[in-house]
């Protein structure tokens, strides 16, 4: 029903396996960006699981942090840690947190959490990168609701003044932010326009359809002058009809054993 | 003090190659033969400090020295969280040079003013704070940051400040200095209020008062065996800091005192800019005295604490 493919349903049963262990995650907001990642981590990114601060990597921040279970999942999928440690999730000896943290992690680039912080660190990334002439790439992955903060149009101003063609920023668009739909809290439209506005060379895509973000992924860079934006367009719970568009299931606490059978089911 | 702190990018960028300077919207010209010499290292990015400061983390995980500078204000207030999260949280070796600290810019109004700056930056983990009182004593600091692992925020004072500093006290981030000995009162300063309390002990020793000083440019990491060992040996304190009274100097050598020193607490006065906003413009020294923070004041405070104490 849901037209996902084994892939990406086993990728879903790890985030769940990880609610199991933590009994709280925000479940909405990393089920829409489970294919964007699949498709960086899977046909993208260059990266070594076992040496996860290999020079040459490409350098891939999620700035939406909340939703880290779907980063953890591909994370772990991938060997950059064991599977095993998505169970204990949020609790006390665990390094996998709510929100990820660099030097923690082994994968994750930066300790993102507060919205708005990670595509700065992105500009700073690609200016290094160019100054040290290491051809790695460098990606950011927005919320909707995160760009909100003005934070992240002062770095795309000047991400588009150094035509940072290294960075491209992918926007897990799934238009529902913690109280409801974007277009009531802060309307974001248009939304390629703005990007585009900003200086970026840009394109949107289905974040559900993996062969086309690939596809765009393969396009990159865009322009070879220009930063790139991908607005994805995705659907916020995906996975899980419960979920599916409901803002309450943007983060949710106290899981009952109910809840995750309900949620093991959607994946059979 | 500024020009010093800017040349010193300059100079250390000609021998550090990881070093970098980043600018907002400052002055014409800031920096102007750094920028000829190498332009690949020297940014100027608009009025954008969230900005900045993340910007500046991501070329430190590069590994990288990023030197930001721009008005102290808004390198504080505007982008408090990216400067705890961005550059705190993951410990980088990241420079903010903050212009105007205290009330140097008091003909702009209380925007302008950095009066808590020394508290909020002191508040986060991870982060050193240094306030040196002149430039002699800025680019002997400035040539000690390349290699200190840790953020650090420097706080300028107006320029053209009366040197105080001697090369033979040296530098080391988190070590104080004493700068004047006497045993019968002790002022502990940061910045260019060690010139003001300079000026009040000579005061004092013309009544026959001895009072030492001592100057803590690093006030975090606080050097309190240094601090702790002079106020053992006097009857009165009065710490003095052009900062807001709430969590600056003052309440770092009260906390020093309360944990290792507690018999001492009583000798501790503070002085320093109380909890309100400034309501009016002028000058600093105008600003100064309207805080009570003068010469006179301090050693008012001096003969008071040494009254309070018992001593002669």
């Amino acid at each position: 029903m849901s037209g996902l493919d084994e892939r990406s349903k086993y990728l879903r049963r790890l985030v769940v396996d990880a609610l199991t262990g933590g009994g709280r995650g925000h479940l909405g907001s990393s089920m829409s960006m489970v294919e964007v990642l699949r498709a960086l981590y899977d046909s993208h990114l260059a990266y070594r699981a076992e040496d996860p601060t290999w020079d040459g990597r490409d350098r891939f921040v999620l700035s939406k942090g909340h939703g880290c279970l779907a980063l953890y999942a591909i994370l772990a999928d991938k060997g950059f840690f064991p599977l095993e440690e998505l169970l204990g999730f949020c609790r006390s000896t665990s390094r996998l947190g709510g929100h990820p943290e660099r030097g923690k992690v082994p994968g994750v680039e930066a300790s993102t959490g507060a919205l708005g912080h990670g595509l700065p660190i992105g500009v700073g990334l690609a200016l290094g990168l160019r100054m040290r002439r290491n051809p790695a790439r460098v990606v950011v992955l927005t919320g909707d609701g995160e760009i909100n903060e003005g934070s992240n149009w002062e770095a795309a101003m000047s991400a588009a003044k150094h035509g940072l063609a290294n960075l491209t920023v992918l926007v897990d668009y799934n238009k529902l932010q913690s109280y409801g739909p974007t277009r009531e809290v802060l309307d974001l439209e248009p939304l390629v326009d703005k990007w585009r506005a900003f200086g970026f060379a840009t394109t949107e895509v289905d974040g559900h359809d993996v062969a086309a973000v690939e596809t765009a992924l393969r396009a990159l860079p865009l322009d070879a002058r220009r930063p790139s934006a991908i607005v994805c367009h995705t659907v916020k719970g995906k996975g899980f009809p419960f979920a599916e568009g409901n803002p309450d299931w943007h983060h949710k606490s106290g899981l009952t054993e109910a809840d995750i059978a309900q949620m093991y089911a959607c994946l059979a | 003090m500024r020009k010093t702190a800017l040349d010193c990018v300059h100079e250390l960028a000609k021998v550090d190659e990881r070093v970098v300077f980043v600018g907002s919207d400052l002055g014409p010209g800031v920096l102007a033969k750094m920028r000829a010499e190498f332009p690949e290292r020297w940014y100027m990015e608009g009025v954008s400090e969230q900005h900045i400061v993340g910007m500046a983390a991501g070329l430190a995980m590069e590994g990288f020295v990023p030197y930001v500078n721009t008005i102290a204000t808004f390198l504080t207030r505007r982008c408090y969280e990216q400067v705890a999260v961005d550059l705190c949280i993951h410990d980088l070796p990241v420079r903010l040079i903050a212009n105007g600290g205290g009330g140097v810019y008091a003909p702009l109004g209380p925007t302008h003013l950095a009066i808590e700056d020394i508290a909020i930056m002191r508040a986060l983990p991870n982060m050193t704070v240094v306030v040196p009182c002149d430039a002699d004593e800025m680019r002997r600091f400035m040539h000690r940051t390349a290699d200190w692992p840790h953020p650090i925020y420097i706080r300028l004072a107006k320029g053209g400040d009366p040197v105080v500093s001697d090369a033979a006290h040296g530098f080391e981030i988190g070590r104080s200095i004493r700068m004047r000995e006497g045993a019968d009162g002790l002022f502990v300063t940061t910045g260019v209020m060690t010139q003001v309390a300079l000026a009040a002990a000579a005061a004092l020793e013309a009544e026959g008062v001895r009072v030492g000083v001592r100057h803590v440019h690093t006030v975090k990491p606080l050097d309190a065996e240094g601090i702790l060992a002079d106020v053992a040996r006097v009857p009165a304190v009065v710490t003095v800091e052009e900062g807001i009274l709430s969590g600056g100097l003052g309440t770092a050598v009260l906390e020093a005192c309360s944990t290792d020193a507690p018999a001492d607490l009583p000798k501790v006065v503070r002085i320093g800019i109380p909890d309100a906003f400034p309501n009016q413009y002028g000058s600093q020294q105008s600003l100064l005295a309207h805080w009570d923070i003068t010469p006179a004041s301090l050693a008012d405070a001096m003969r008071a604490r040494r009254r309070a104490a018992g001593a002669r």
